[in-house]
């Protein structure tokens, strides 16, 4: 079984600082003053003020929610920790169509004042994850690449963006500076100013500017963090024994800020190719949790990440270290010349060995950017000793050099900090023990060749099952940060193995903007009264109203009301035959309510919209609708996890989200666990999600719906019937909107024909628009064109339902019409529908000889057979049988006569 | 002409091959469609308000093989594409029924001939959900009055309803139906019932407008069609020649025995294709030398293009093998058309040669049997069983596929065919 949420859920433990400075008799609740936060087991504490910007925990572990504190407050009893906050909002919670209203392409890390009151502003303080650092509208966005920070500019009301009103700011004037945060050097690192840095590393600045020096600073400065949580096993980090106080003050704060924001790093890297993660980030997280002993996180976390990079090969490393649970060592083999095929700027690696406290080995593998193909080359040289069995730590050394080259220009700490800890005692002995494994993997690689198949795919399901093999005591981490090339790392990675391994991925671009070229010319407009009446009896062209359709559009109007109105979920089964208007109703009560909620007579809710025609599996449901509702690109698996847990937790701010799944039927699968899925989230307390289904069968959930799957569905069914012939005429005049073009009798008897077949609204406008056609064609002058007549409308009609077997068989050659005349003349013979060729090609002769024909060879009837049996006139065997096979007509016999004998006379 | 500029001196006879070769072999699309003008109104109108005016559509091009759907729908795209406005905005994507087997090939080879931005080079990349999600996309973002027009030419559009769920056929023809970038989807099949082939959803969304190419050709404009085909054009440079040449055709054409070889051919199949290609053959006989057609020519080919190829085959068989056959025909008179074992078959030419054999020698078994086993490599008998492994090659039951007509043409063709045999064959009785 594959797991994806194998992460721990951190205990924080959060407590009131200071006594209550007020007490509100009316609340019955106290005023507190500040909030200490810390995590069980660690003696860090974080101190949250009202006037801070926190971090909220919320439904999506890669976003939490962004808010200004602005009070703490708790009951009598002390159990309950409230906290009111003004919201702010990402742009990924902004509503998908409302996106555009800015105007201009957001920055990533940019958010919005929230002035909307859709939002309950009380949250429980416990929920509160960190605090983040703000900077406020006047500040221009930096360049890509050294942003660590939120920036506020704008305000969002659910209608539109405006200028933040400085005024709203102004009262946090201490945890807002004008500037990004000012060069902080590590041991006067204070909370408030050290936020989540994720300031990416550029070696290749030469002079310290600000913000270089600040992120150098937060680099060291994490790195003393988790030495002290470490309780220093790690000997390189006594050097920053000064900055440790303060340090792990913030550590918690830090961490919960990096542990929340991992999984998001794969989507920030989306967005801005140019920002990455820091090596301190990433050993920050990394020791934190180990801390907390926490070995799935951190895989969880590397599998997240480098799965984004898609870097196959970049996984494997860990892998091949690791153990399988029952103890058979897991050696790819192959990844090496992969890697070095590979012509993505990776990362040189750097590996640091050492033993944790707990005992148990960790390699943690860290990738960082390479600038030049030099450090590219030696990465990929550092990266084989882990799969090769030479030995691991003399090729690693010079890895560590290029690093520590690379990164004195950056921090005059990180050297030392890095490179003598491989020289340590333990780091050695680890990698003595590699070393025995691999020697130990040399005898199993041909058990484990198949098994290699999925090691050098990045797909959710090799990472995740490998996540199971890590229960075993040794660990690797591996992280890598994101090639500087966004056009590379900017692919997704491909789901299935690639044969190809040495070539680049396939994959779409992730940021490839689908588009049809645009037209030099633009579309001509409709010119006169008949193209006018064609644009608008187009199926495509969107009425002003959906008449004949009151009822279900009240019915299914008030269904979606109601349960946005209450914040509860649900579902509705809709049948009905095609073109009957299913998926046009829906579409028109999503626009009133949306209207109603613009108008906030509502609160605000999401429209999804997936089609079972328009994926190629049922599983691919998942992923449209989580790439409709956040933006993301997963595989199937992944997407149903992050779904399940997106509506099975509670999380404030929460809108309902309406989903219209078209053409169920097709979500059909033998387990039918999609099924289940969609109809099991609505009943969830939180999920606030309304299903909208559709399909063409009324008995759908009794005929294919096993028990439990058509017990969740519930009863809310509706069903459309066909039009009747009125519905139908009103349909026709209400889109015409009178353009009279049309005479009342035609539109009548188009009408009543179409009742009479199918009832179908699509096929009795395409037959209108054929009969505006010819009304044109007949025309004596372009000009002079008048009303679509009957006799219009018949030809129109006659043209798309009448049969054309008859004609075809009239305007058959006179051999094929002969062969006809057998086959029927054989059928009669023989009392059967059906005959050998060899017996009709007797008749055939015989007729011919009646006829006064000459008469044709074997070959050129079994040409004349075919050629009938090519345009079904006939219903043939494999054509291999030859003399042996057997006709059948695939026409009545009355009909074959009838047209024989038309052509006769 | 650009043919004509390769002319070389003296060689006359090369460049009038080079010219109808060109319209026989080539597929040259005619000056205008002939005997098809209301279909191609018809269809060049649809086509020409969805490269103008945006509008989406759907339609289907049905009519028998070798009626000319695609050299309609050509000329029309042709046409479509000499008006200077459309030629740049139309972006026309083929696909054929036969080459793109599955939905993923399709869509890959829809993605490349769009050109969409997953292509590098050649090649397109993202797994087919991938594809799928990316070209609605780029339909979904277009809209009627800025983006350019896709034509959406499927080729053997009844494989395309083979596809599972008919997923591409659904997709293409929903956008056609909704307010996104323009598509005309055109489908082309020789299938009279290819709408049944559709899902009650596709067909829903399909338009319905289906352009059926029957031809209802009389014998009179199939003689004056011959007579156009065969004639060269007026640009011709040698006008001595031309004359001579034009004259010679219309001679041919009038030459009873000629009409009489037509009329055999028309009444047999209308379709264009087999009368180039027997028009084909008459025209490789001419050489410098011979630089006319001759009615003896056409009659020639007419034989070549209507001979009965069993019957060939049959002519290069043995004796062994000949009196094989004919015992299987006497069989096959006797019981009926049931089916017949290798050794009946051998038995009934042992009764043959004690009765008269004079000129047959007495083959051992083993002979026999490998003779009746060339026989049924030629196809000229076939097994009736499924299993062949189980029974005994001997006793396997077989039935012959040959007519009798077929066996006498052979025998009355067959060189030296001893005269004994001969009466065995036509006796009654064997």
């Amino acid at each position: 079984m594959v797991r994806y949420f194998t992460r721990l859920r951190v205990r924080r433990i959060y407590k009131w600082g200071g006594r209550p400075y007020i007490f509100d008799r009316k609340l019955k609740s106290y005023g507190f003053e500040y909030l200490n936060m810390s995590v069980e087991g660690q003696e860090a504490v974080t101190t949250v003020t009202p006037g801070q910007y926190i971090l909220i925990e919320g439904n999506d572990d890669e976003y939490p929610f962004v808010a200004k504190l602005l009070k703490f407050f708790g009951d009598e009893s002390h159990k309950q920790k409230k906290a009111l906050v003004q919201w702010f909002l990402r742009l990924s919670e902004v509503p998908q169509n409302k996106k555009l209203l800015l105007g201009r392409s957001p920055h990533p890390q940019e958010i919005f004042y929230y002035l909307g009151r859709a939002c309950d502003n009380e949250i429980n303080a416990e929920s509160i994850l960190g605090t983040v650092q703000h900077v406020p509208e006047d500040t221009p966005f930096p360049e890509p690449g050294t942003k660590d920070t939120l920036y506020v500019k704008l305000s969002w009301d659910t209608k539109a963006f405006n200028v933040l009103d400085p005024v709203l700011m102004q009262d946090t004037p201490a945890s807002t500076p004008p500037k990004p945060a000012l060069p902080l050097f590590p041991p006067c690192a204070s909370p408030t100013a050290t936020p989540v840095s994720r300031g990416p590393v550029r070696r290749a600045l030469p002079t310290p500017d600000p913000t270089v020096m600040r992120r150098a600073g937060s680099v060291s400065d994490t790195r003393a963090t988790m030495s002290a949580g470490k309780r220093s096993t790690l000997e390189a980090e006594s050097i920053h024994s000064a900055s440790k106080l303060s340090a792990s003050k913030i550590l918690s704060a830090k961490r919960r800020g990096s542990a929340a924001d991992t999984p998001g790093v794969r989507k920030k890297l989306q967005l801005s190719p140019g920002k990455k993660m820091t090596r301190a980030d990433v050993l920050c997280e990394l020791l934190d949790e180990e801390m907390e002993s926490e070995k799935v996180i951190s895989l969880k976390l590397s599998s997240s990440v480098s799965h984004s990079l898609q870097h196959g090969c970049s996984l494997s490393p860990m892998r091949s270290v690791c153990k399988t649970p029952n103890g058979q060592r897991r050696f790819p083999w192959k990844l090496s010349s992969i890697s070095l095929d590979r012509l993505s700027p990776t990362g040189y690696t750097l590996s640091i060995l050492d033993s944790g406290t707990t005992g148990i080995d960790r390699v943690i593998t860290l990738q960082i950017e390479c600038l030049d193909s030099y450090a590219f080359l030696s990465s990929q040289r550092a990266t084989t000793p882990s799969r090769r069995k030479e030995s691991a730590m003399a090729i690693r050394e010079p890895a560590l050099g290029v690093l520590a080259e690379e990164d004195s220009e950056d921090s005059p700490m990180q050297p030392i900090a890095l490179t003598p800890r491989s020289k340590r005692k333990s780091a050695q002995l680890v990698s003595l023990r590699i070393r025995k494994q691999l020697n130990l993997l040399d005898n199993t690689q041909k058990l484990f060749s198949d098994g290699d198949d999925d090691c050098f795919v990045p797909s959710m399901k090799a990472l995740q099952s490998s996540t199971d093999e890590e229960k075993s005591e040794e660990e690797t981490v591996v992280r890598k940060t994101r090639g500087r090339n966004g056009k590379t790392s900017a692919r997704t990675p491909c789901k299935t193995p690639s044969k190809k391994v040495c070539m680049v991925t396939p994959s779409t671009p992730r940021h490839a903007t689908p588009s049809i070229p645009s037209r030099t010319v633009p579309a001509r407009q409709p010119g006169n009264i008949l193209d006018e009446a064609r644009a608008r009896l187009h199926v495509s062209s969107v009425p002003e109203s959906l008449p004949c359709r009151e009822q279900e559009f009240q019915d299914i109007y008030n269904f979606v009301e109601s349960k946005v109105m209450d914040g509860t979920g649900g579902c509705m089964y809709i049948s009905g035959v095609p073109g009957t208007g299913k998926t046009a109703t829906i579409h028109e009560v999503i626009r009133c309510l949306q209207h109603a909620s613009d108008m906030d007579e509502i609160p605000t809710f999401r429209f999804i919209e997936i089609n079972g025609m328009k994926m190629t599996d049922p599983h691919q449901a998942y992923v449209q609708i989580l790439q409709k509702l956040t933006d993301q690109k997963v595989t199937a698996d992944h997407a149903a996890a992050l779904l399940e847990k997106r509506f099975s937790n509670p999380a404030p701010k929460k809108e309902t989200t309406v989903l219209l799944v078209d053409e169920l039927d097709l979500l059909w699968t033998r387990k039918q666990n999609v099924m289940y899925n969609l109809f099991d989230w609505p009943t969830r307390r939180h999920a606030r999600l309304v299903v909208l289904t559709i399909a063409n069968t009324m008995d759908l959930p009794e005929r294919i719906m096993i028990n439990r799957v058509a017990s969740r569905l519930g009863l809310t069914r509706m069903s459309f019937q066909p039009y009747s012939f009125k519905q139908l005429q009103q349909i026709i005049t209400s889109r015409l909107n009178k353009v009279k073009a049309f005479e009342e009798d035609a539109l009548q008897l188009v009408s009543r024909k179409v009742a009479a077949l199918s009832g179908d609204a699509r096929r009795c406008l395409d037959i209108c628009r054929r009969a505006t056609e010819i009304c044109e064609h007949s025309a004596s002058h372009p000009s002079s064109t008048g009303l679509v007549r009957m006799s219009h409308v018949m030809e129109a009609l006659d043209e798309m339902f009448s049969s054309s077997y008859i004609t075809a068989i009239g305007c058959a050659s006179l051999q094929e019409q002969l062969f006809l005349r057998a086959v029927i003349a054989e059928f009669r013979r023989l009392g059967l529908e059906e005959a050998t060729f060899q017996q009709v090609f007797v008749q055939h002769r015989a007729l011919s000889r009646v006829e006064g024909l000459q008469p044709i060879s074997v070959s050129e009837g079994l040409a004349v057979c075919q050629r009938l049996g090519a345009c079904r006139l006939l219903l043939l065997e494999a054509s291999r049988l030859d003399m042996l096979q057997r006709v059948r007509l695939n026409v009545s016999q009355d009909d074959v006569l009838y047209a024989l004998k038309a052509v006769r006379d | 002409m650009c043919t004509l500029s390769r002319q070389r001196k003296g060689s006359i006879h090369e460049l009038v091959q080079m010219i109808l070769r060109e319209r026989f072999c080539h597929q040259r699309l005619p000056e205008k469609p002939v005997g098809m003008e209301s279909q191609h109104k018809h269809l060049l109108e649809l086509l020409r308000r969805t490269a103008v005016h945006g509008e989406s559509n759907s339609v289907l091009i049905v009519g028998p093989r070798g009626s000319g759907k695609t050299m309609l729908l050509n000329c029309v795209l042709r046409e479509l594409l000499e008006v200077k406005d459309v030629n740049k905005n139309v972006l026309p994507v083929h696909l054929n029924g036969l080459l793109q087997t599955d939905d993923r090939i399709a869509l890959k080879e829809i993605t490349r001939q769009l050109n969409l931005e997953n292509v590098v080079g050649d090649k397109v990349f993202g797994s087919f959900a991938e594809n799928l999600a990316f070209l609605l996309e780029a339909l979904k973002k277009g809209d009627r009055s800025s983006s350019r027009p896709v034509l959406f030419i499927l080729d053997e559009f009844d494989l395309f309803a083979h596809h599972k769920n008919q997923t591409l056929l659904y997709n293409l023809l929903d956008v056609s139906q909704s307010a996104q970038a323009p598509v005309a989807v055109i489908g082309l099949t020789c299938r009279l019932d290819v709408l049944e082939l559709l899902e009650k959803r596709v067909k829903s969304r399909f338009s319905h407008r289906q352009i059926h190419l029957l031809s209802s050709l009389s014998f009179i404009q199939y003689l004056d069609n011959v007579r156009s085909q065969l004639s060269l054009p007026q640009d011709f440079p040698d006008t001595k020649f031309y004359d001579e040449w034009n004259d010679s055709i219309k001679t041919l054409c009038e030459d009873q025995s000629v009409v009489d070889v037509l009329q055999r051919h028309y009444n047999s199949s209308k379709d264009f294709r087999s009368l180039h290609l027997l028009l084909m053959l008459a025209l490789s006989r001419v050489s410098a030398s011979k630089p006319a057609i001759k009615p003896t020519d056409l009659l020639e080919a007419s034989r070549v293009c209507m001979v009965d190829s069993k019957a060939n085959i049959l002519h290069g068989l043995s004796i062994l093998e000949l009196c094989l056959i004919i015992a299987m025909k006497h069989l096959n008179d006797i019981y009926e058309g049931e089916p017949f074992n290798f050794q009946m078959v051998h038995n009934e030419f042992k009764k043959f040669l004690q009765r008269k054999s004079h000129s047959i020698h007495n083959f051992d078994k083993p002979v026999v049997m490998k003779a009746f086993e060339h026989l049924q490599q030629l196809e000229l008998i076939k097994s009736m069983d499924s299993s062949t492994a189980k029974i005994q090659k001997e006793y396997q039951l077989m039935k012959l596929l040959l007519d009798h007509s077929q066996i006498m043409e052979a025998l009355q063709k067959y060189p030296q065919c001893p005269t004994d045999v001969k009466q065995w064959a036509m006796s009654a009785f064997g």
